[in-house]
């Protein structure tokens, strides 16, 4: 068996983040669509991390650091912003959310 | 060894992915939310096999701790028995899987084609290269390596740093602002 490179790690990335992408086509759930988007700022976090690892830089690593940090926040925020939004529509479905939609 | 850990932990992570998103036996949130604890289990595995020890560690503390509680609250705020019995439309579903399979495969195909333009050079095959600091240590991804790396570098990462706390603050407030009971 070969040594995992660089490639493997890319192609896990490239599929968490497809997986991800797929669940906020897909799904109708606004916490299922949020835990999609945590997924496919993890895919970034794997690339990032092997791209550090096989480039001999510890960049990458911070750039990690800091997005690891903004995703806590954004979830914190986005969390009550959904809450919020169940309050006043008791609904947490994006096709209940359409009055927008013309 | 190292292969068959990262064999291990990619198969996990993007199975237990699949399952957040499509599972076939529940539609319920709180399951989804399980999967993706462990997603970030296997992630945070391939950044040991990776050295990234530290941010393996935090991977752990932050996601599998911190955001997925604040997630479960979520759920167990919501009513989420009325949403469990939706059905997927089959045809967003199947939209879905091809637009997201194109991705893919252009995502692969480049990948691919990069490797096979790269040649022989080391660095595109992926082997990995020791990092070395002044004084000619092997460094790896550890906590002393990180906030050397975040706060001893020539025009280090301090003022970033520091924007992301104020952030965290912003980020606190809004959070609390919003949960209040009357809007305003």
């Amino acid at each position: 068996m070969m040594e995992p490179t660089l490639s493997h790690y890319l192609m896990v990335s490239g599929a968490l983040f497809s997986i991800g992408l797929l669940g906020v086509i897909v799904r109708r759930n606004l916490l299922i669509i949020y835990m999609s988007l945590e997924l496919m700022l993890n895919a970034a976090n794997v690339a990032l991390v092997a791209m550090s690892h096989f480039n001999g830089n510890l960049d990458g690593q911070v750039m990690v650091f800091f997005i690891i940090t903004v995703a806590a926040a954004e979830v914190a925020v986005g969390l009550a912003l959904i809450v919020a939004l169940y309050r006043k529509r008791r609904t947490a479905e994006t096709e209940d959310l359409a009055t927008m939609k013309l | 060894m190292e292969t068959i850990l990262f064999n291990i932990f990619a198969v996990l992570a993007v199975l237990s992915a699949l399952l957040v998103v499509v599972n076939p036996l529940s539609r319920n949130p709180v399951t989804s939310a399980m999967f993706l604890v462990t997603t970030m289990i296997s992630v945070s595995g391939l950044f040991v096999l990776l050295n990234a020890y530290f941010l393996a560690a935090v991977q752990i503390l932050v996601y599998a701790g911190a955001v997925m509680v604040l997630f479960l609250f979520v759920i167990m705020l919501l009513d989420v028995q009325e949403t469990a019995r939706r059905k997927l439309r089959i045809v967003s579903l199947v939209m879905g899987f091809v637009a997201v399979g194109a991705l893919f495969g252009v995502y692969k195909s480049s990948i691919d084609a990069t490797y096979e333009t790269a040649g022989q050079d080391s660095h595109a095959l992926g082997q990995a290269e020791e990092i070395v600091d002044a004084d000619g240590d092997v460094v790896v991804g550890s906590t002393q390596a990180l906030g050397k790396e975040l706060f001893s570098h020539e025009g280090g990462f301090i003022l970033p740093f520091e924007i992301v706390s104020i952030l965290l603050l912003v980020a606190m407030i809004g959070a609390i602002l919003l949960s209040k009971k009357e809007l305003r």
